[in-house]
């Protein structure tokens, strides 16, 4: 395996929880649901996708349980703000908060335990082929599942009558209401789809990134999730594009680091943030194209009067 | 006035009938007891002032509101309308007063989401193009709502109605946005559909029209049915008496006094769009003298907003002599500023433009005066003379007849028209040079309305030079010495009221070229 071969597939691996934790957001968002605890749910994935992975020894069951967990995580968030309309952003911090440390006392006789690593793809010939082998046909299951979910989502939201209709709850949930639309019934949907990407997300990080449990191993990707979906305007393929950014720069600036170019590591370590925002800012330049795809009753509580 | 015991006199068969139908909010009682029946195919107006209880009764009919006490009975049978979407089930569409349409959408996809589920979404362009054509009122499937006209936006409204095909369709104001012009091709489709048997219950603050479309007419106050009556039987002033429930005056315009001296000068005044739905100003020139009213016709979403900015310095621009008061450039001053060389403003929104809604209105005069009068409200050391205040809130309040349940209540314990009164009185008190006004009696009622009217014109009379933006033809034409119209983001030169019609005024806010209204178009 080459030098080259072997980065790429660590960028692809470092960006994968990034993209599936933001594709899920935004499709949250674009519903108009502001659920800024995705942090929490991605770490409530890792832990629980690795615990039973641990107890049963299959990787698979472990990263169902990962799904299972993000998306049973997310439910008070989306009983409290969608049922009875409490405030979007400080429900979505405690989901985080309590993410955390529930986390922390699940995974505790967990820490240092040996983990169980999602095997990779092998296909004879294919896989072995030089240079593009390995990247194309040599990955683990979930980076597959990460292309796929970002081509279905584009697909689901632009080109179905359930994603249209998705996308006006969150254009105008008054509006919605007034044609009969089920604005609750559609966020509810759309949390709980987060709250799975979430949890997937986690898991690829305790099951495949680096196999084993550590307390807070998310590491604050949630939240740079959180901030892909505004930069990337709340469009998919950005999305995609902005996540593989921050990986690259991401793996590339350790690769300076352990060169010794005599640049700060502190400033080489915030590179990766710097690089995305500026390229996202720049590519979301057009603001009426942004305008237009910011979910115009995002992160407002919706009361239908009666 | 014919009363009509409700039912009794209509032969055919009911489609719709609805009995002592109320709904509380609160202490108040929206709608009390409202009996209402609707015949197969006919046009039945709801006539009353704001806050009769209209909106409240169609919501309950289009169940986005549950009522409290009632019964609604469909082609005989009683029904509980639940939810919107069971309404459209039965048969019932409704055109909304305030927008229900979603800006970041196409035009054809606002029309999809209400469209029955196994409607593919690829037929639904070629759908509504042939159906807005065969209605007269032609439309862009493939534009962004954002991006459309507020008239463009009313016709998607109705398009999207008329595809569900309903028994009954209930259009609230339908025309206020509407020229002259487009309103006419709704009323021949609106005739059209009642010749296909369809019923229509049609709200609308426009007398004239309900006479010439409305087989009957039922009229709200305060929550109660006051009457039934045959509008065709009636003249605008006798159904305006039984809406108000006393006599309305129309507001007197002495002979203009103008002086000739210029107060407002906007001299080529350009503004780029502020945002992706705005409208840009192009070049606008106009001049308002002493002495005199100019009005400020135009279809709402034309530029008018952004005009009113500009003017009133929320905007600034970059020029000095874009516009200028009293002679001084204030084309870069704020609003204080301008307020300084004696212009007063009256914004469109009242609540929370207007007026801070959560203060009183004592406070809110001091937000909007401590500046120009300083003396008379902050004393030594920059503490405010609170009793100065209350004096000068309450002798506004006095003025202008505001009514409230408080001395000095919260601006939004106010109805929209009282809260109107003050924030006008409040400007008028100060007898500003320039008034500047958006929308004066925007969801007044008409006793207030013409309080208002009447205090404007009495203002220029005096002296002042006065600018009214208004939707309102009617109202324009009652107080204005010339009307201007602003259409896609120009302005027409002022036509003087004795020259200007209802036709060319008409023409020039469906876009006819400004200022030079085409003869063969004037005669067609």
């Amino acid at each position: 395996m080459g030098m080259a071969e072997s980065i790429l597939l660590t960028i692809a691996t470092a960006a994968t929880p990034l993209l599936i934790a933001a594709i899920g957001e935004l499709v949250v968002e674009r519903s108009g649901v502001l659920n800024l605890g995705v942090e929490g749910m991605m770490v409530m994935g890792a832990v629980c996708g690795f615990v039973a992975a641990a107890l049963t020894g299959s990787p698979w069951l472990g990263v169902l349980c990962g799904i299972l967990a993000g998306a049973l995580f997310s439910l008070p968030f989306a009983f409290l703000t969608l049922n009875i309309a409490t405030n979007q952003v400080a429900t979505g911090l405690s989901l985080t908060l309590l993410g955390l440390g529930l986390s922390s006392m699940i995974g505790e006789s967990f820490v240092g335990s040996p983990g169980v690593r999602l095997p990779n793809l092998f296909i004879p010939g294919l896989t072995e082929l030089p240079l593009v082998g390995r990247l194309l046909f040599g990955q683990d299951p979930i980076f597959y599942l990460s292309i796929l979910l970002v081509f279905a989502v584009t697909w689901f939201l632009f080109k179905t009558r359930t994603g249209l209709t998705l996308r006006s709850v969150g254009d105008n949930h008054a509006s919605a209401h007034a044609l009969g639309i089920p604005v609750i019934g559609y966020r509810y949907g759309a949390v709980l789809f987060g709250g799975a990407c979430a949890g997937l997300a986690g898991a690829q990080l305790s099951l495949v990134y680096t196999p084993q449990w550590v307390e807070n191993m998310t590491a604050g990707r949630g939240w740079i999730a959180l901030a892909l979906v505004v930069f990337a305007s709340w469009r998919p393929l950005r999305v995609l594009a902005g996540a593989y950014l921050f990986g690259a720069v991401t793996i590339g600036q350790l690769h300076a680091q352990a060169l010794g170019l005599g640049i700060p590591s502190q400033l080489l370590s915030s590179l990766p943030y710097l690089a995305t925002i500026v390229v996202l800012v720049l590519i979301s330049r057009n603001r009426r194209l942004t305008m237009i795809n910011t979910p115009a009753s995002l992160g407002r509580a919706f009361v239908p009067d009666r | 006035m014919v009363f009509v015991q409700s039912s009794a006199e209509t032969a055919g068969p009911n489609l719709l009938e609805v009995r002592g139908l109320t709904k509380i909010f609160g202490t108040l009682k929206a709608c009390d007891g409202v009996d209402l029946t609707i015949a197969k195919g006919e046009i039945h107006a709801l006539l009353g002032e704001n806050g009769a209880g209209k909106s409240t009764l169609v919501k309950m009919l289009f169940g986005s509101l549950e009522p409290n006490d009632g019964v609604i009975s469909w082609n005989g049978e009683p029904v509980t309308i639940a939810s919107p979407s069971m309404a459209k089930k039965l048969g019932i569409g409704m055109v909304f007063q305030h927008f229900s349409l979603f800006e970041a959408l196409t035009a054809a996809e606002n029309i999809a989401l209400s469209l029955q589920a196994d409607t593919p979404l690829s037929t639904i362009s070629a759908k509504a193009r042939a159906l807005s054509y065969s209605y007269g009122l032609p439309l862009d499937p493939e534009a962004l709502v954002g991006d459309l006209s507020v008239g463009e936006r009313q016709r998607i409204e109705i398009i999207r109605c008329l595809l569900q095909t309903p028994d009954l369709i209930i259009l609230d104001e339908p025309t206020s946005v509407l020229t002259p012009q487009e309103a006419d091709k709704l009323f021949e489709t609106l005739e059209r559909l009642r010749a296909e048997g369809k019923s229509i219950l049609y709200i609308s603050h426009r007398l004239d029209e309900v006479r010439r479309l409305c087989d009957r007419a039922t009229i709200m106050r305060h929550g109660k049915v006051v009457g039934h009556c045959d509008p065709r039987q009636e003249t605008p002033s006798s159904l305006a008496r039984m809406m108000v429930g006393s006599e309305v005056k129309n507001a007197e315009r002495p002979p203009s006094a103008a002086s000739g001296e210029e107060i407002l000068g906007i001299c080529g005044l350009s503004r780029k769009p502020a945002g992706p739905f705005s409208m840009p100003l192009k070049n606008i020139w106009l001049s308002v003298r002493a002495g005199e009213v100019l009005g400020i016709a135009g279809v709402a979403g034309n530029g008018q907003g952004e005009f009113f900015e500009a003017v009133s310095g929320e905007a600034r621009q970059e020029a000095g002599d874009a516009i200028r008061i009293r002679g001084q450039q204030a084309g870069r001053l704020g609003i204080s500023a301008r307020r300084l060389l004696g212009a007063a403003f009256v914004p469109e929104e009242r609540l929370g433009h207007g007026a801070a809604p959560r203060m009183k209105l004592s406070e809110n005069l001091l937000l909007s005066r401590h500046r120009t009068d300083r003396k008379a409200f902050i004393g030594t050391g920059g503490f405010v003379k609170s009793g100065a205040i209350q004096s000068a809130a309450q002798r506004i309040i006095k003025a202008m007849d505001v009514r409230k349940s408080a001395p000095d209540p919260e601006a939004a314990a106010l109805s929209g028209g009282n809260l109107q009164k003050f924030i006008i009185g409040r400007e008028l008190d100060r007898q500003p040079a320039l008034m500047v006004v958006n929308q004066p009696t925007w969801g007044v009622d008409a006793g207030a309305a013409a309080r208002i009217r009447q205090a404007l014109i009495e203002l220029a009379r005096g002296g002042s030079a006065v600018l009214v933006i208004s939707q309102d033809l009617d109202e324009l034409f009652e107080m204005s010495d010339a009307i201007a119209v602003m259409h896609n983001g120009e302005l027409s030169k002022p036509i003087p009221i004795a020259e200007a019609t209802l036709e060319k005024i008409g023409l020039l806010m469906g876009g006819a070229e400004p200022g030079h209204v085409h003869v063969s178009a004037e005669t067609a």
